[in-house]
């Protein structure tokens, strides 16, 4: 006893070190029911616009989206901006619009999309240009690469202390939870629960790992982002629209990878009744 | 086995080709008239899902390479390297650039998952017995290529996963004593991962799989010198044993493959992402050091392997342990023949060795998945407890102890104490400020109190304590935290490592010498033919 309760003395003075219970295991992301889950689930068009509105004006001033074109928003299968060329019934002119109007529609190619167009020229791309061989900015063409807010990594770290904000073309799968984890990390901003250590420069976000995140909230007041729809700007919506649209740029080709592994594997199910039934024919007179 | 040729050629055309290269008299005798026990269950069917799937790998490979670059450099108006900016390109812009890419990807896990199951259908009939021994050894050989070829593989898209599996399995090598570091070196093409190590790495991978092929045709090739084993385990005695290869075996085999390939096509098309780890779509930043580093399902229990050793063996110390012991398990695949003593083929006769059998199933599936986990995760529910104690009441009194020599430190700190336990000190306490000075200070009278206090994690009971330790106030309180029995992942994966081990240098050993097998059918045929009062009425 004698013994033990000397060896006390250093517990008392460890005790003093011992460090404050800063790490917070982070909440698990709210599921929300996104028209995308599940093997009949598709995107919900309105929502990649909108999302890309909440993108462009709110997140690009940090945010990349590196591996993505502007053509890609008007390309098959699901590019929230891919329009049709139809004809008028009543003047019988050719007009282009965003509705596919049934199956009467052709889908306009990206780069004579005036929608495509339009928000590839509102950026302004560093080039070279041809004749002179000097850097020179132009309006951006549906084949540009997303213009990144940053030149280089470190000038992204710089201005936003020290962290770097991801590349969001694959944010999606590069998180666990995916799109369901982008909205609640969107929506889940707050006070710190009593006892846990303030991190400086950081916010806390119950969904972060950790619970303190460099990023300032995003997303803050109603009507930030300015729909062209009716559909009301609320933080809620703009986090969910814009997680839809960010699970578009990560898996453009969703609906062709769907509709195909349907036909395959009704093809597979035929050809394996098909072996299935000869496989037996060949063995019926063979014991084994 | 293959018995004399019975390939008569038709035409005229195959009767001048057959006299100069006969290498449709070569496929007919292999694939077509080639004799097959007539007792083979699906389980028989797994070599040729593995043909297919090496096939696909193939194709699909050489169609990415032709789009892939392998480049650490950074890509125009990114963060990401060039090599993850190509893979992404693939998936957005070339024609069916995602399907050939999940096929690929998604494929190197259906390959392994036929291969394991191959190689325990091996196990269980006994197929790596004599006259075996070489196309079990060239099967052992195909799985350490395979190994190699995923792992090579796995670091081309230079995502996070890529980049810190390349680290952790170079700096493994770099374990082994005196060429290890040289070793390392080497295959990083420098003394870091970079763009030489992508460059070899892109190489290596294009050529394994090549060498895969040729050894899967000395594979094949053994096993029609020696014929194919049976569930039954006894060797083909006469034709009434046997079915030709075309239709009978042809045809069971494309139904297994179908069925393969529906799992297969379910995983590409609505599930191409279920297999692979989130963090490789993270571009590589050897800055940043994940989590949990992880390599793919398929190699896991070999990792669990590897992090069990946690201890040093004389001069050996844990990782080398590690590596050693890892290499171990596969390389003791290569002796088994000569590690099982039994001479009955089939573990359908063996009722022992069937349920260790069973038990090893379980075991290397339980690897698996401890090597998945934070091996310091506490499996058990533990109750950790700490006593509180401290005196009440009493008076706190303070010696000074200085002395001029420190050889006369220990005498006159013992002294002092002595003084003040004399005087009725029930604890005392020395605080060595130098060599010559300390202070020793004691609580005279005063009575002994004890609190308790438990939690269920190490971080809660510590709060606990510093409740307790308030509430007391005392000034100076003794805690003795108990340690209870914590049964962590390490130590499952030590559990599950011994049995692996024991099951071929033990249990097979010494089970083929003593246990006493069921009675093994004279023939195939009898086989079968003993089976028959049950499936006559499906046969009809
Ligand atoms: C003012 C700059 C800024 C803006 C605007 C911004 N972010 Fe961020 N974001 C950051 C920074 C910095 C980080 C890195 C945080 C860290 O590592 O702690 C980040 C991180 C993230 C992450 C990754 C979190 C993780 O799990 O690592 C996501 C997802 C994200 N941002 C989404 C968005 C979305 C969606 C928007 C638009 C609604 C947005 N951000 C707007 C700066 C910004
Ligand atoms: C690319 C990988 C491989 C291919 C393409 C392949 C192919 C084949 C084929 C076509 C057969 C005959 C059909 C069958 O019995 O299933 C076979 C049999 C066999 N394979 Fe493999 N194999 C591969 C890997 C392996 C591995 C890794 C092992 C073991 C370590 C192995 C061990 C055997 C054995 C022992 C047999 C004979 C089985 C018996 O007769 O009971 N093979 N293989």
């Amino acid at each position: 006893m004698l013994r033990r309760l000397i060896l006390a003395a250093a517990a008392v003075l460890a005790f003093a070190a011992a460090p404050a219970f800063a790490e917070t295991e982070a909440e698990h992301p709210e599921n929300y029911p996104f028209s995308f889950e599940g093997v009949f689930g598709t995107y919900d068009r309105a929502s990649v616009q909108r999302g890309f509105a909440v993108y462009s004006q709110v997140c690009a001033a940090c945010h990349a989206l590196e591996h993505m074109s502007y053509r890609n928003l008007g390309e098959l299968p699901d590019g929230p901006f891919l329009a049709y060329r139809v004809t008028n019934e009543e003047t019988g002119a050719q007009e282009i619009t965003l509705t596919p109007h049934g199956h009467h529609g052709k889908p306009v190619d990206p780069n004579d999309n005036p929608y495509v167009r339009s928000i590839a020229e509102a950026a302004t791309i560093s080039a070279i240009d041809r004749e002179t061989g000097q850097p020179t900015d132009r309006p951006g063409r549906p084949s540009d690469r997303f213009r990144s807010p940053f030149p280089n990594e470190s000038a992204a770290r710089l201005a936003n202390g020290g962290a770097l904000p991801p590349d969001l073309s694959v944010i999606v799968n590069a998180r666990h939870g995916g799109a369901d984890y982008i909205r609640s990390l969107l929506l889940g901003y707050g006070e710190p629960p009593a006892g846990v250590e303030v991190v400086e420069g950081k916010y806390y976000n119950r969904y972060f790992p950790g619970g303190w995140i460099a990023m300032a909230p995003p997303l803050v007041v109603e009507g930030q982002a300015s729909y062209s729809d009716e559909t009301v700007a609320t933080i809620d919506q703009m986090a969910t629209d814009v997680a839809h649209f960010l699970e578009w740029a990560a898996d453009p080709k969703m609906a062709h990878r769907k509709s195909m592994g349907f036909s395959v594997m009704i093809f597979l199910l035929l050809l394996a009744g098909l072996t299935y039934t000869s496989y037996r024919l060949v063995w019926r007179n063979e014991k084994h | 086995m293959s018995g004399p040729s019975t390939y008569v050629p038709q035409t005229g055309f195959t009767r001048w080709l057959d006299a100069r290269l006969p290498i449709v008299r070569l496929a007919h005798d292999s694939f077509v008239a080639y004799p097959t026990p007539r007792n083979l269950n699906y389980w028989y069917t797994f070599g040729a899902i593995l043909s297919m799937m090496l096939v696909v790998q193939i194709i699909t490979g050489v169609v990415l390479a032709m789009h892939y670059v392998a480049s650490t450099g950074v890509h125009t108006g990114g963060y990401s390297s060039i090599a993850f900016a190509s893979v992404q390109r693939i998936d957005r812009d070339v024609p069916y650039g995602w399907l050939i890419q999940n096929i690929h990807s998604v494929g190197a896990s259906m390959f392994f998952i036929a291969v394991y199951v191959h190689m325990f259908r091996g196990l269980y009939y006994g197929s790596y017995k004599a006259p075996r021994e070489v196309l079990w050894i060239l099967g052992c050989l195909i799985y350490l290529l395979m190994v190699a070829t995923a792992f090579l593989g796995y670091t081309l898209p230079w995502g996070q996963m890529s980049f810190w599996g390349a680290t952790v399995i170079t700096n493994l090598l770099g374990a082994v004593p005196v060429v290890g570091e040289s070793i390392k070196n080497w295959l990083m093409g420098g003394f870091s991962i970079d763009n030489p190590t992508l460059n070899r790495f892109f190489s290596l991978h294009y050529l394994l799989p090549f060498v895969i092929a040729g050894v899967t045709v000395l594979h094949v090739w053994a096993l029609h010198v020696t014929g194919q084993n049976n569930p039954a385990g006894v060797p083909v005695k006469s034709a009434e044993d046997t079915v030709p290869f075309t239709p009978y075996a042809t045809m069971k085999d494309a139904f297994a493959v179908v069925l393969f390939m529906l799992m297969f096509a379910a995983f590409v098309f609505f599930l191409p992402d279920a297999l692979g780890h989130t963090d490789n779509y993270i571009p590589a930043n050897p800055l940043v050091t994940p989590a949990h580093i992880v390599p793919e399902w398929y190699l896991l229990p070999f990792y669990a392997i590897l992090r069990a050793i946690d201890f040093n063996v004389g001069p050996i110390d844990s990782k080398l342990g590690g590596v050693i012991l890892m290499f171990a398990a596969i390389a003791v695949l290569f002796v088994l023949p000569w590690l099982d003593t039994s001479s009955v083929r089939s573990m359908r006769y063996r009722p022992i060795a069937r349920i260790c059998f069973v038990i090893f199933v379980v075991v290397s599936i339980a690897l698996g998945w401890a090597g998945a986990q934070n091996p310091s995760l506490v499996l058990n529910p533990v109750e950790y407890r700490a006593d509180l104690n401290w005196a009440q009441g009493g008076a706190l009194r303070v010696a000074e102890v200085q002395v001029s020599d420190p050889g006369q430190m220990d005498a006159a700190i013992e002294a002092s104490t002595k003084e003040l336990t004399d005087a009725g000190a029930s604890y005392t306490y020395v605080a060595r400020e130098s060599g010559t000075r300390a202070t020793v200070s004691g609580l005279v009278g005063g009575e002994m109190q004890t609190q308790t206090v438990s939690a269920h994690s190490t971080d809660e009971l510590e709060e606990a304590v510093a409740t307790a330790k308030q509430g007391v106030g005392a000034p100076i309180v003794e805690v003795a935290r108990h340690t209870p029995f914590e049964f962590t992942v390490t130590r499952l994966a030590q559990l599950l490592t011994a049995y692996y081990f024991a099951f071929f240098l033990i249990i097979l050993p010494l089970l083929g010498l003593r246990e006493t097998p069921g009675r093994v059918p004279d023939t195939i045929a009898k086989a079968v033919l003993s089976r028959q009062p049950k499936t006559a009425g499906a046969e009809a």
